[in-house]
């Protein structure tokens, strides 16, 4: 097996899993409800415990550094989150819009996964495939409330979906291992999942009175899978860094 | 309100100074969540949360009463949806000393099942000797 392909594969998903979990976790305190705020967090978490158990893979099987070390010693150009997961929060609206997304990507990439001829990510995809369930019946129920709610509400929505659009698309940005991956059965490619996904938000969306935005009209914001970023990342990493920078050994 | 957050802003919704006439329900109401820990179980009264509507109040549900420990499934019913007596009324449920004979243990006939089950077994003891 190519394992620069699965190296590729697993640091794209460990960072979107762990940058998104962190920016998802800057709501914590301050969502728009007490029951939410748990209920967000704790969907924070889960992606951020993703992200721990595909760096243990790194590490584990394929000689890469410690999970801390892989988080958070990288340059940001080492990085190969897609550019949807960088962007800071913007109302509640915005970080519900790309939950909604991105867990319904996922959740595929982790389902197509399960059939993976690499053995510890098949593993490991059966493992969280239970609690994607509960990340796209988070958003989709959210999104399905307030798509059908008041006009501001579905104003905010949509506005946010015609935003985050293309960043969205950028996530199925292919890697330069893409043709490896597909041809040894580790995973079925960025065309096909994203194929999948399309239709996956689809049927939410229909349920709501937003609209999906015609996809063919829309260039998908690359870069993020060949380690060039937004400008948001960096300070992002300089403060998740800040007390591992103080003292590697700290524990909290 | 203002955020911290520079992308705030970006929808020029109007705003305006009055506040707006709040429709009954448009509040979120509360359910009462039960939480069922084992299949084929009981489902136990846990406590209660807001939500928009059942769905919603399952999700939340979810992340509050069943993130630790142990749950096959969950209910939720609407608080409004839930019937009781009036606490005034306790007195109802008072047990009264006179009416033993209708509690299960009270049975004066448990005497005479138990004295028969302890005949058989003296019987087959004996058969079998």
């Amino acid at each position: 097996m190519n394992t620069d392909a699965i190296k590729e594969l697993l640091y794209k998903m460990g960072d979107d899993a762990f940058i998104l979990g962190h920016r998802n976790s800057e709501w914590t305190g301050i969502a728009p409800t007490l029951e939410e705020d748990i209920s967000f967090s704790s969907v924070a978490q889960d992606q951020i415990g993703h992200a721990l158990a595909v760096y243990t893979i790194l590490h584990e099987t394929l000689g890469e550094p410690t999970p801390d070390f892989i988080g958070f010693t990288r340059n940001e150009s080492d990085f190969r989150c897609s550019h949807l997961v960088e962007l800071p929060n913007g109302e509640y609206d915005f970080s519900l819009i790309r939950h909604f997304l991105f867990d319904h990507a996922e959740m595929l990439r982790y389902r197509a996964l399960t059939q993976s001829t690499y053995t510890p990510l098949a593993q490991l995809a059966g493992k969280i495939i239970g609690e994607l369930k509960y990340h796209i019946l988070h958003a989709n129920t959210w999104v399905r409330q307030l798509g059908n709610a008041t006009e501001e509400a579905k104003a905010r929505l949509q506005s946010s979906l015609n935003e985050l659009m293309p960043y969205a698309l950028g996530m199925f940005e292919p890697g330069p291992n893409e043709q490896a991956l597909i041809e040894d059965g580790v995973f079925i490619g960025e065309e096909a999942l994203k194929a999948q996904w399309l239709q996956s938000i689809e049927a939410v969306i229909r349920q709501t009175q937003l609209k999906l935005p015609d996809i063919t009209t829309l260039t998908p914001v690359y870069g993020g899978r060949y380690g060039y970023h937004t400008e948001y990342l960096q300070p992002l990493l300089y403060e998740m860094t800040e007390v591992f920078r103080i003292d590697e050994s700290a524990e909290w | 309100m203002s955020s911290l957050d520079p992308r705030i802003n970006r929808l020029d919704l109007v705003k305006t100074l009055e506040a707006e006439d709040i429709a009954q329900h448009q509040h979120w109401e509360t359910y009462e969540v039960f939480v069922q820990a084992k299949r084929g179980g009981h489902h136990t009264h846990v406590g209660s949360l807001h939500a928009a509507d059942h769905d919603m109040a399952l999700i939340f549900a979810k992340e509050q009463f069943a993130r630790r420990g142990q749950c096959h499934n969950l209910w939720v019913v609407k608080t409004s949806d839930v019937y009781a007596l009036d606490t005034e009324d306790a007195d109802m449920f008072a047990d009264n000393n006179e009416k033993k004979y209708r509690n299960p243990g009270g049975f004066k006939v448990s005497d005479k099942i138990t004295a028969y089950k302890k005949a058989q077994k003296q019987d087959k003891t004996e058969t079998d000797d």
